[in-house]
């Protein structure tokens, strides 16, 4: 199945299967990686999300984990690793450092993973508990299902320029999910 | 806690020390950046002194006084435990080349990255160094951020994404 997008019932079923084995490349480069080791654990137990295993080549992962600071001098580092993922692929900022820079403000330190590389998920805190931790990937888990994540969506955008297609007003429909993300 | 390296180093150097105090135990001494590596090869060759180790090696910016630079030595005796912290004064200079002071690698090999790395922040050249190179920042960095006149804000990435793709 070359197009990664699917209109039918099918596309669902895969994107089922992919919220729930979600490999990840753990890009731990400061002190949050202590909090994802406790997320690892037996006692928040990422497993339980189908999240638990680490893939040491970004070639086999398809959640870019960005666990820590990125300086400036290793922005080009975390590109190519994003890179260097297959699509359809996602990224996660772990911490506040890696989601805006933190509390460093400086010559050094990226203000933020997402002026290198597209995030799909922020979650904030210095650290982030686990549990928010766990909730942030279930708001991943959400968006992968409803085709909300970024390379998805321009995957999606690239489907429909190749094969002539405009896109339809889905606005409703993303109200109506926006909804049952409150309720939930 | 050495007054008696602080009444040594009276007792060698005289009055080619320009200062010296101590405060809660951490005696100090100020001398020229062109006088340091003298002092401190005296230092660590005399018997009574017998400094031997260099436990540290930095810079301060002084911004705004004269003379600008400090270059800070730390120093300790293994035989005696006794510390002494030996400071050079680096004037700026007036054509915005880097000011520079003697290296002291050929008497402590451990100065090597220590003075790259003032060299790298403060932009101090350490004249007769074998590799003086920046050691924590990329080679396209301009400027020496850990001087009081580099912009607090500014940024100099390597790579950034096109929002727009």
């Amino acid at each position: 199945m070359g197009l990664e997008f699917y209109t039918s019932r099918v596309g669902d079923a895969i994107n089922w299967a992919r919220k729930y084995s979600l490999f990840q490349y753990p890009f731990v480069t400061a002190c949050c990686g202590m909090e994802f080791m406790a997320l690892w654990g037996p006692k928040y137990d990422v497993a339980r999300f189908g999240a638990e295993f680490p893939r040491f080549s970004p070639r086999q992962a398809d959640l870019l984990m960005i666990v820590g600071t990125i300086t400036e001098r290793q922005a080009p580092v975390l590109k190519r690793i994003y890179d260097q993922m297959t699509e359809p692929k996602w990224a996660v900022a772990f911490g506040v450092c890696a989601s805006t820079g933190g509390f460093y403000q400086n010559y050094s330190t990226t203000p933020g993973a997402d002026q290198i590389i597209p995030i799909d998920v922020y979650i904030p805190g210095c650290p982030p508990r686990p549990e928010q931790v766990l909730d942030g990937l279930m708001m991943l888990q959400d968006k992968i299902q409803d085709k909300r994540g970024y390379v998805q969506k321009r995957l999606y955008r690239d489907h429909l320029a190749a094969t002539g297609q405009t896109a339809p007003d889905l606005s409703a429909a993303e109200a109506a999910s926006q909804k049952i993300k409150v309720v939930r | 806690m050495s007054q008696r390296l602080l009444d040594r180093a009276h007792a060698v150097f005289g009055p080619r020390i320009v200062s010296s105090h101590a405060f809660h135990g951490d005696e100090t001494i100020v001398v020229e950046g062109t006088d340091i590596h003298d002092v401190l090869s005296t230092l660590r060759a005399d018997a009574e002194a017998k400094l031997d180790f260099l436990v540290d090696l930095t810079a301060v910016d002084h911004y705004g006084r004269e003379p600008r630079f400090e270059v800070v030595y730390h120093l300790r005796s293994m035989a005696t435990g006794e510390r002494l912290r030996v400071k050079a004064e680096v004037p700026d200079t007036d054509d915005g080349t880097e000011p520079s002071i003697a290296t002291i690698c050929d008497l402590w090999k451990c100065a090597d990255w220590m003075e790259r790395e003032v060299f790298d922040m403060f932009g101090i050249k350490f004249t007769g160094h074998p590799d003086l190179r920046r050691i924590l920042l990329y080679e396209e960095f301009i400027g020496y951020p850990l001087r009081k006149d580099y912009p607090k804000e500014k940024r100099q990435p390597l790579v950034r994404r096109d929002p727009n793709t």
